[in-house]
């Protein structure tokens, strides 16, 4: 009983894939969050969509269009064609590059929000008080918003652990490349393999739960109510 | 660093508001920025520091160029200290990392030994392992005054510090503020729309009506501007500055020398040869054309009718008074003016039924 090897693969690469995503979500999401809490600018709204989308939208229009993006026809694949890597798709890195996509509203929201519940006048107090800009973000707003950090990385990280859709569309289903565990779990039900399919599903289960539960106690703690913004 | 010339020159326009100010004045002591909400007090005392940025603006602080077409220094590179009107304090850091924040950013901060007397001065040394999130408006306000302290700013820039506090809180930072005046020669420049607290606290005063500067000076000089006192206070007055012979005489009464004369008055909590501002309001000035000769009021002066003012809906006017080199305001009845048939140059007599130190 228990997993096996290939489950264990499967383990192992959402694990990978998950933590790269969003260690990936966290460096370009937080300017992003930045920019979105702060501009007074007209694309604020539409700028803001866009990162809410794939809250909305099937899994596979994104699959899609990211597919074709990533192709050799597409845009970001002649571009990785040019720079001689090849194209993404069936890739542990388009994974991750489509994992990104389909996580950054996990990642950028609890950050702004975050950010906006800070206000001007902190930041406004550290420069009378000599802070540069890094320093005032490193100072003052890293740790005034630690728990929107703290949310957005739990969940970045578990929603990009639940896909399925997107990597149905972009990675296949290959093992130790792109075989993640929903994908796993879809391949045990058509074989009709149920008890395996029930290990990792439970464990799945557990997983969202307990990170779900970290989450909001977390916030409730922190008295914040919002967890993401929509 | 103590005479300082701030010249600023700001000009913006939006649907509601024309902001235009042009200023060079000297910066030491405390100036005054004195208007109504809405006149833009804020706004200047933001250009200043930088906060704000508008375009074509010039700003030039002793012989720094802070702000030209060309440049424009960003705020944390200015030497100033700023006191928001809520203290702004950082709320992850207690009282002593808050003071820390910006003496470490500093190019030149205190010392140990002045650290100590800031927070001495500020009334502040209990509270340094305290969580600044859980201070009382009067203690978040002298530390984030301190905290400004702690970087040796070349001048202090205050918005409504005391705007936000009840006003037993305002009592005692007011205290905390004139300590600090009286101790360090740092400038400040003081935003307030609080007649009490400019008469109280500022040596120099420029007075803002919707973004323009109406007029500014020396306080001796400005408040006796009665057009100014009317849009200060509902009541005119005239401040006095003094200074205490004797703080009870045999009679226990406090003498109090002014420009000459001595101004007598019950028994007040200061000590002799103090420094003291006496709040007189026009309508406790009454004219006597003869020296009254048996009468209870102790202060009777001699003065000299300057000008006489129009009669008001209500049968009254105001009379402008010299007694030597300081004027004095006084509100009589219409009535009076006529039955004791006053003019400009006159001799009279001024009897002075009440008298109030600031504080």
């Amino acid at each position: 009983m228990g997993f096996t090897e290939g489950d264990l693969s499967a383990i192992w690469l959402t694990i990978k894939i998950a933590s790269v995503t969003t260690a990936l979500l966290l460096i370009l999401g937080t300017p992003l969050a930045w920019w979105l809490a702060r501009t007074r600018s007209f694309w604020k709204g539409p700028i803001g969509a866009i990162v809410a989308l794939p809250l909305v939208l099937p899994p596979t229009v994104l699959g899609f269009y990211l597919l074709l993006a990533m192709g050799p026809n597409g845009p970001i694949g002649k571009f990785t064609t040019a720079l001689g890597i090849g194209t993404l798709p069936f890739t542990f890195w388009g994974l991750v590059i489509a994992s990104i996509f389909y996580s950054l509203p996990f990642v950028v929201q609890p950050i702004q929000n975050a950010i906006e519940a800070i206000g001007e006048k902190p930041l406004e107090a550290a420069a009378t008080l000599r802070a540069g800009p890094w320093d005032r973000f490193f100072s003052i707003v890293v740790p005034l918003a630690r728990p929107g950090f703290i949310t957005a990385t739990i969940l970045g990280f578990a929603h990009t652990v639940g896909e399925f859709g997107v990597v149905l569309m972009v990675g296949g289903n290959i093992p130790e490349v792109t075989r993640v565990i929903s994908v796993q779990i879809y391949d045990h039900v058509e074989a009709m393999e149920y008890t395996q399919a029930h290990w990792l599903s439970a464990g799945m289960i557990i997983f969202s739960f307990i990170v779900l539960t970290m989450v909001y106690l977390f916030n409730n703690k922190k008295s914040t109510s919002k967890i993401i913004g929509v | 660093m103590n005479n300082n010339n701030i010249s600023a020159k700001f000009s913006f326009r939006n649907p509601n508001f024309y902001f235009d100010i042009e200023l060079n004045i000297p910066v030491s002591g405390i100036t005054a920025v004195f208007g109504q909400s809405g006149a833009g007090k804020t706004t200047l005392l933001r250009c200043i520091a930088g906060l704000e940025k508008i375009a074509g603006g010039q700003l030039k602080f002793g012989e720094q160029q802070w702000q030209s077409a060309d440049q424009f220094l960003p705020v944390h590179q200015r030497p100033i200290g700023y006191v928001f009107q809520e203290s702004a304090l950082f709320e992850h850091l207690n009282v002593l990392e808050n003071l820390n924040y910006g003496r470490k950013r500093a190019h030149s901060g205190v010392n140990q030994e002045e650290f100590e007397r800031i927070v001495e001065l500020m009334g502040i040394s209990q509270l340094l392992s305290n969580n600044a999130a859980l201070l009382s408006g009067g203690e978040k306000q002298r530390v984030a005054i301190a905290r400004a302290l702690m970087m040796k700013p070349e001048i202090l820039l205050m918005d409504e510090p005391l705007a936000s506090l009840d006003r037993k809180r305002k009592q005692e930072v007011m205290e905390y503020l004139e300590n600090l005046h009286r101790e360090l020669s740092i400038p400040i420049l003081y935003v307030s729309h609080s007649v009490e607290e400019v008469t109280r606290l500022a040596t120099y005063i420029v007075v803002l009506e919707r973004g323009k500067i109406v007029k500014h000076g020396d306080i001796k000089r400005v408040l006796s501007d009665h057009i100014l006192q009317d849009m200060m206070a509902d009541e005119p007055f005239t401040l006095l500055f003094g200074q205490v012979i004797s703080a009870c005489n045999e009679y226990c009464l406090t003498e109090v020398k002014i420009d000459g004369h001595t101004i007598y008055m019950p028994r007040q909590n200061v000590s002799d040869e103090q420094l003291i501002r006496l709040h007189l309001n026009a309508r406790d000035i009454s004219i006597t054309l003869q020296k009254p000769q048996q009468t209870s009021v102790l202060n009777v002066f001699e003065c000299q009718v300057i000008e006489i003012g129009d009669a008001t809906g209500n049968g009254q006017c105001m009379v402008r008074l010299s007694l030597n080199n300081t004027e004095l305001l006084a509100k009589i009845s219409d009535y009076s003016r006529v039955i004791l048939n006053l003019r400009p140059a006159q001799k009279v007599f001024a009897q002075i039924k009440a008298v109030s130190v600031v504080q």
